[in-house]
């Protein structure tokens, strides 16, 4: 919404209306965390972080620290003894007595300037010993590997969530479907497989920081940059035994999360901090560096993954074990283990499935949600897979797909019935795109052409009952704020709910306001802004408050002129009698409501109108089958394709066209949409090169964004073409579900498949790289 | 520390100010003067989100002393529009959604104005190379391409606190 440009948008559902947020972060004027101004009264930390990978801490003393001027106090683990978690609550704030990856914050220095507290957390003095480490999860599940969490079996967990204590699993989902065994032998093609995936990080462009304040009368504030601000007053609050009304937290825009910022990651350690020096708020924010080592990583996977089908190209069976390397702590991870259990075969149709997906606990950073939630993970083998399957049997790779892909009211792997979506549309429609099997001439006679499909499922992974709700408020002049406790991460979430809000009331656009920025004591609850859930969950939310309004001021009016409310409507911010003909503007009576005849009195008064939604219908699932009525409220699918040349003498690839097309039920924003649709599909190219790499004492190796590249602007493709399908979604609000994570989820595989497609060569390990491609073609393999 | 007088214009204000040696541009403009729509992502120079204009050439400010600023001309992300008018680069950056967290924003703008500045016809090459050092993770970057490849042809960059047009 610029300034320079007065608009009204009527009908704003479906139009690409401007973000609400445009002009603010165009001009530097919106705020994000570190942006807030505190004033002298501000301490800052700094943390003392573990050299080690797995360790007992022995002894720490603190006395040189704190004899360094503008130290104001040291905390560490034995001041803040307390767990905290989403799913498991496994993981301390500070280290207590063990470390259990490099890098896990032991003690934390506040002081006057962040430069005296960095000085002083180098005299922190700890003593270690050092205990065996075991980095990869297939070494961890090993009967003789270091048992890393002793406590498994007294951990706190959620009632879906199942670790074998006495081992390193902290989540093992079992689905079981059919008779695998007796499939194999109707199988005309199998192939099988092992994929590795390396741990990788989000890099959101802002690093985490918090600053907390712990008043002496026991009110704690905190301000942070997160997805989840009232998952973390509730996770704090139950952590450190804080009234959950005490704890506030105040959360502006957000850099950039894509799941990095999602439950709690650095952010109570801010709070124990804060609790050292009552009255003044103390900012911890994370270096670059740290972001590689101290915050929560896309989890490694190993997977082992089997599938078959007959000759006519229908699948019949497929056996997969998922091993997800879940880092030191697994408090969210577990849930990713799940999510990957329960969608294990991807989005198609197996009568036979015998799937085992497990969380590993490693001596590496923590792993946790980011973007995709496991399935870029188990994508990345299916549909490579998928691939090999239909050139076994002779069969084109689209056409293979569109023959097992799930469809509308299939009974999917988990026994629920598929609600409607329409996955062959978006097959057909990036197969359109790039002329998928047309094979065309490469760019020079060293280099060449490929291309290929993968297609995609995910669904929100949560518990089963996260709820939204908000609030719609009118000024006097009619504009409305809108109240949601959903996050501004970047997606529009605050500009979809704008444009619901103007629909579902009948008013422009333009004269919604969101109430911003997020806090907790003054914003409508919202689980979290994860899972691609928002649009969907906080629009039902949004519309059903807005609804409410409406109704408040049609029977104010209908009062006022003797008519039936149901003969009014809203129209462009004026209440319309279909019967009368009669205009009541919105201005002002939704303020003082409206006099009487001869003001013999008034009715109404200020409107509120107040929604929420809340999923009731999830259902849990066998224990030994993962079976069940419902096991998720829905899934968003989608296909992509890639056209790509390899140079044959460097071994770079270059990404000449990437096609992209999801089924998003419907596009409440178009342009919103396609804007993630090419985000995502840069995000998920830019992952199939990113690793981070560590020595043999699991210390990070490239901790900054030079030794750890993301995609720049010479890197992106030529050409991104995005499109959607709207089946509309049962529940949804005007039909729309979430799309935000989806949109990388195949990127990786659908390059593997038209490198294969040029090259003839497969890779089951990520990352990619030139000179891992250039090896290959040479017939070497690289080393690890 | 040994701290130094220093006059720093900042978007067309003359500043006077005392600083220690060690404090960067960006430390003076975030935290000394709440310019903090320029961004700190790094402060190793390696994303670009802390870009500001310096005697009207890009800068990670991250990587500039505040005393080396000592009689410089800075112009942050705060001083592109004209009292609420955007410029040409802003109204192309609405019009392409160009923007999604906004975190790199601030850092692109001032890259993207510096080319157009010097090269107001650059190709889509010229765009790319110049944005190479301003990570973005949300938007892909071509929309931002878009962006600046519009602005250019609109042609108008209305800097009034730069003294350009």
């Amino acid at each position: 919404m610029t300034v320079s440009k007065a608009t009204f948008t009527s009908d704003p559902v479906g139009k690409s209306v401007p973000r609400v947020d445009v002009y603010d972060k165009l001009t530097g004027i919106a705020l994000f965390a570190d942006d807030i101004q505190f004033g002298p009264n501000l301490y800052y930390a700094r943390l003392v972080r573990s050299p080690h990978a797995h360790a007992l801490i022995k002894r720490i003393v603190t006395s040189k620290a704190l004899e360094v001027p503008g130290v104001k106090a040291v905390v560490t683990g034995q001041d803040a003894p307390e767990l905290i978690g989403m799913y498991l609550v496994d993981r301390s704030v500070l280290a207590g007595e063990r470390v259990r990856y490099f890098g896990e914050p032991v003690a934390g220095v506040i002081a006057i300037s962040e430069a005296i507290a960095e000085e002083a957390t180098r005299l922190v003095e700890v003593e270690y010993e050092e205990l065996p480490a075991v980095f990869g999860p297939m070494e961890s599940i090993q009967p003789d590997a270091p048992l890393l969490h002793p406590d498994l079996g007294e951990y706190k967990v959620a009632s879906f969530i199942f670790p074998e204590p006495g081992t390193n699993i902290s989540e093992h989902f079992k689905l079981r479907k059919g008779d695998v065994e007796s499939a194999w032998p109707r199988c005309a093609a199998i192939v099988e497989g092992i994929f590795r995936l390396p741990q990788i990080q989000h890099v959101p462009l802002e690093p985490h920081i918090s600053v907390a304040l712990w008043e002496p009368s026991g009110q704690v504030t905190l301000w942070t940059s997160t997805q989840s601000p009232h998952a973390q007053r509730d996770l704090i609050a139950q952590s450190l035994d804080i009234p959950h009304g005490n704890l506030r937290v105040v959360s502006p825009y957000v850099g950039g999360g894509f799941g990095g910022k999602a439950g709690v990651t650095m952010e109570a350690c801010a709070v124990v901090l804060a609790r050292a020096v009552k009255g003044h708020p103390v900012k911890l924010r994370l270096t670059r560096e740290e972001e590689f080592v101290g915050t929560t990583m896309r989890q490694s996977l190993v997977a082992h993954t089997k599938i078959g089908c007959d000759a006519e190209g229908n699948l019949l069976a497929m056996e997969t074990q998922y091993y997800f390397g879940g880092g030191a702590y697994n408090d969210y991870g577990v849930n990713i283990a799940r999510a990957a259990g329960y969608s294990c075969t991807g989005p198609y149709n197996i009568p036979n499935v015998k799937g085992d997906s497990c969380s590993v606990y490693t001596n590496l950073p923590i792993g946790g949600p980011m973007r995709g939630f496991g399935m870029p993970e188990i994508h990345w083998g299916i549909e490579q897979i998928m691939d090999q399957l239909a050139e076994k049997i002779g069969m084109d790779p689209a056409e293979f797909r569109r023959r097992n892909c799930v469809k509308t009211d299939d009974t999917i792997l988990t026994g629920m019935k598929m609600p409607a979506i329409d996955l062959v549309a978006c097959i057909d429609k990036v197969t359109e795109a790039i002329s998928l099997g047309k094979k065309e001439e490469p760019s020079a006679p060293h280099k060449k052409r490929g291309k290929g499909i993968a297609i995609m499922w995910k669904a929100p992974a949560m518990p089963p009952n996260p709820g939204s709700s908000a609030v719609v408020r009118f000024n006097e002049d009619a504009t409305l704020n809108v109240e949601i406790g959903a996050q501004e991460l970047g997606q529009g979430s605050f500009t979809v709910a704008a444009q619901m809000a103007a629909q579902a009331l009948g008013v422009p656009y333009e004269w919604v306001r969101v109430s911003a920025p997020i806090d907790t004591r003054y914003s409508p609850y919202e689980w979290q802004t994860v899972a691609s859930r928002i649009t969907w969950t906080m629009g039902n939310a949004v519309k059903a408050a807005a609804e409410d309004a409406r109704r408040q001021i049609l029977e104010i009016v209908a009062d006022h002129w003797g008519e039936d409310p149901n003969d009014l409507d809203i129209k462009d911010g004026k209440v319309i009698s279909y019967k009368s003909e009669q205009e009541q503007p919105l201005q002002n009576m939704v303020i003082y409501g409206l006099p009487n005849e001869n003001f013999e009195g008034w009715t109404g008064g200020p409107i509120v109108g107040r929604g929420m939604f809340m999923p009731t219908y999830v259902t849990n699932l066998d224990f030994e089958t993962g079976q069940g009525t419902r096991a998720v409220v829905h899934y968003t699918v989608g296909a992509q394709a890639v056209d790509l040349e390899v140079d044959t003498e460097t071994g770079q690839i270059e990404i000449l066209k990437i096609a992209s097309a999801y089924d998003v039920g419907k596009a409440i924003n178009p342009d919103l949409v396609l804007a993630q649709i090419e985000g995502g599909a840069v995000h998920g190219m830019s992952s199939a090169f990113e690793a981070l790499r560590f020595d043999e004492k699991g210390r990070p190796l490239n901790r900054s964004l030079v030794d750890y590249r993301i995609v720049t602007s010479v890197d992106v493709p030529k050409e991104i073409h995005g499109d959607f399908v709207e089946t509309p979604l049962e529940d949804g609000p005007w039909g729309a579900r979430g799309v935000g994570e989806h949109v990388m989820v195949q990127t990786a595989p659908a390059i593997a498949n038209a490198i294969n497609d040029a090259l003839g060569i497969r890779f089951n390990d990520l990352p990619l790289s030139a000179e891992k491609i250039f090896l290959a073609l040479e017939g070497l393999e690289i080393g690890d | 520390m040994t701290m130094h007088s220093i006059t720093v214009t900042v978007n067309g204000e003359a500043e006077y100010l005392t600083v220690p040696s060690n404090m960067t541009l960006l430390q003076l403009l975030r935290e000394k003067l709440a310019f903090t729509g320029t961004k700190n992502g790094c402060s190793a120079g390696e994303c670009g989100a802390c870009t500001v204009l310096m005697n009207g050439a890009p800068v990670n400010s991250c990587l500039v002393l505040a005393v080396e600023a000592d009689g410089a001309e800075i112009v942050t992300v705060e001083g592109l529009a004209n009292d609420g008018q955007l410029t040409a680069l802003q109204e192309a950056f609405v019009e392409h959604n160009a923007v999604q967290c906004g975190f790199c924003t601030p850092g692109v703008l001032i890259s993207a104005h510096a080319l157009l500045k010097r090269n107001p016809h650059p190709t889509e090459d010229e765009i790319k190379l110049a944005l190479v050092g301003n990570l973005c993770r949300c938007t892909g970057y071509l929309r931002i391409i878009q962006a600046v490849q519009t602005a250019a042809e609109n042609g108008i960059l209305n800097l009034s606190k730069e003294g350009g047009t």
